[in-house]
């Protein structure tokens, strides 16, 4: 195996590693998803999808049958 | 609603959601039924009747399994092709094999359950299937797989919805564990037995990994797809925060992952590794509670919707059980409350307030709305929605109250020690402590299947009217066209 590789099957190298690592691309995300203006306003406009397919309201109708 | 509606024959396929969405019911009656009568055999012992098939340690993973891939692996399937369908406003990608989907899914469950009642069992919580019905699940599993990418490949959005993103987590998570967990050597060609590749330690950790991730993706990240288009179709607005979805989804895919040790404290198992579970199980009550309250909030500026529909009372109660039962496992999953908790009925009380208040309740929520929208009609009754609402919500709390107190004495009852250090209870005074607990127990799963036979009443009902009225309707058309 090389050398470099034998690094990562210490665990006091990897757990650290590993820490940077995801805690890096947690940061990575939030920026992401958290700064610019234009990326929050598309971001938010796909909120909207499930409303896109809409369909008239047919919740109500204690025991009657609808009529068409 | 006529795009969907009548017109959905051609647009969307409903016909595999219908089917799906009766056997939920009807592996969720029966499931429960199987629950409620296990609990009355732990407070009542002669109902086991001395019969092998119908014993407490069989028919246990004969509840479980229904409850969880029966009716809520049904439901799954069915809300999941209805709001890829919707969603990606296309037709679901070929209906022989969402058809073959349901076909083995259902074969698996059936033979998996008569499998236990025989005595066949791999003995794997949550996975207790032999490796024949596993390959069957694994065939299933990856034409479900082939039949939502290829959905979500021909969708008219150029978006990809988020409860999207949940269903695929789900769909990836749940086959990496199905494989792991159920690596097994056979005992021979035509032989239903096999044994496990992994032994000792390695077999239960491989276990919880597998099952606190079921949990993590069977039981919440696939529901929480469920709750991210349901809650907003049925509020009538927007999710509160998409952003917050985003980041809801990554970390809890992420954080999920690490957890399933923290069943193993106090174990063989090395302690650094459930130390790093029990870590990762506390940073989880984040994106949990920032999930939760995504949905709660989505209801902002409109929470008199909570006074006058009873399916929104469904959805925001299953919310509020989310943040409970995410609130209590990373409590217990600290090693110094889990050396009190471990191996009592807490666990079982903490299970139940997730699968019953989150799993089921957000179930029937979403049912309520979308059946109705299947047969393009209404539901027939209203008030049969608030009853049962009211009969789950009772049955709950009766559950889990008696759960904690069984739990919490029992287990204090089990470390207490006299002057002398010697044990201050002994087994048996702690099992008859828990006759009283156990039979308000079985009481509050009595009100639970009671709810669930009134609903499917209702549906029954919503479905005869609506047949009735497109036979109607028919015969008029016929009508109208015999006088032209």
């Amino acid at each position: 195996m090389p050398e470099w590789l034998l690094w990562f099957t210490r665990f006091e190298n990897t757990k650290v590693f590993a820490l940077v690592l995801f805690f890096v691309t947690f940061c990575g995300i939030l920026l992401y998803v958290y700064t610019g203006k234009s990326r929050t306003e598309r971001l938010e406009s796909y909120r909207f999808i499930p409303l896109d397919d809409d369909d008239s309201d047919l919740d109500a109708g204690d025991g009657e049958v609808k009529q068409r | 609603m006529a795009q969907a509606g009548m017109g959905s024959t051609q647009q969307y396929n409903y016909e595999i959601i219908r089917k799906f969405a009766f056997m939920a019911l009807v592996w969720g009656v029966l499931g429960m039924g199987a629950g409620v009568y296990i609990a009355s055999e732990l407070a009542w012992p002669f109902l086991n009747f001395d019969i092998p098939q119908i014993t407490f340690g069989r028919l246990r993973p004969v509840h479980t399994t229904l409850v969880i891939f029966g009716f809520g692996g049904s439901a799954l399937f069915a809300t999941s092709y209805y709001i890829v369908q919707r969603t990606c406003q296309t037709r679901l990608y070929s209906d022989w094999m969402a058809n073959f989907t349901f076909w083995g899914w259902q074969s698996a469950i059936a033979l998996g359950v008569v499998g236990y009642m025989m005595g066949y069992t791999q003995s794997r919580e949550y996975a207790e299937f032999e490796w024949p019905v596993d390959l069957i699940i694994l065939v299933t599993w990856v034409v479900y797989f082939t039949v939502y990418v290829q959905t979500l490949r021909r969708r008219s959005q150029p978006h990809i919805y988020v409860a999207n993103w949940f269903f695929i987590a789900f769909l990836l998570v749940i086959a990496l564990l199905h494989i792991f967990n159920n690596l097994a050597v056979p005992v021979g060609l035509f032989s239903i037995k096999s044994y496990s590749l992994f032994s000792g330690v390695q077999d239960a950790m491989t276990q919880w990994w597998y099952g606190h991730n079921a949990v993590g993706f069977f039981l919440t990240a696939a529901f929480l797809g469920m709750m991210y288009y349901f809650v907003p179709k049925q509020a009538g607005r927007p999710v509160y925060s998409y952003r917050l979805s985003i980041v809801h989804f990554w970390a809890l895919s992420f954080l999920y992952m690490w957890v399933g040790a923290h069943h193993l404290h106090w174990t063989a198992l090395p302690d650094w590794t459930s130390t790093l579970a029990a870590t990762f199980s506390i940073m989880l009550l984040l994106p949990s509670w920032g999930g939760m309250i995504n949905g709660i909030m989505t209801l902002s500026g409109a929470w008199d919707r909570l006074r006058t529909d009873p399916i929104m009372l469904f959805l925001i109660t299953a919310l509020s059980f989310y943040g409970m039962s995410t609130f209590e496992g990373p409590l217990m999953s600290l090693k110094s409350v889990n050396a009190l908790s471990h191996y009592t009925d807490w666990t079982v009380g903490h299970v139940h307030s997730g699968a019953l208040g989150w799993v089921a309740m957000v179930t029937f929520g979403s049912f309520y709305h979308m059946i109705p929208r299947l047969y393009d009609t209404r539901l027939y009754s209203t008030r049969l929605v608030y009853a049962h609402f009211w009969l789950a919500t009772i049955g709950i709390v009766l559950y889990i109250t008696s759960m904690w107190v069984a739990g919490i004495f029992q287990g204090l009852m089990l470390r207490s020690f006299d002057d002398y250090g010697n044990l201050a209870y002994t087994f048996v005074e702690t099992v008859a402590f828990l006759h009283s607990p156990y039979m308000v127990r079985a009481i509050g799963g009595m009100f639970f299947l009671t709810g669930i036979l009134v609903m499917c009443w209702n549906v029954y009902m919503t479905i005869r009217n609506a047949r009735a009225e497109a036979a109607a309707l028919e015969a008029k058309l016929a009508a109208k066209m015999a006088r032209i």
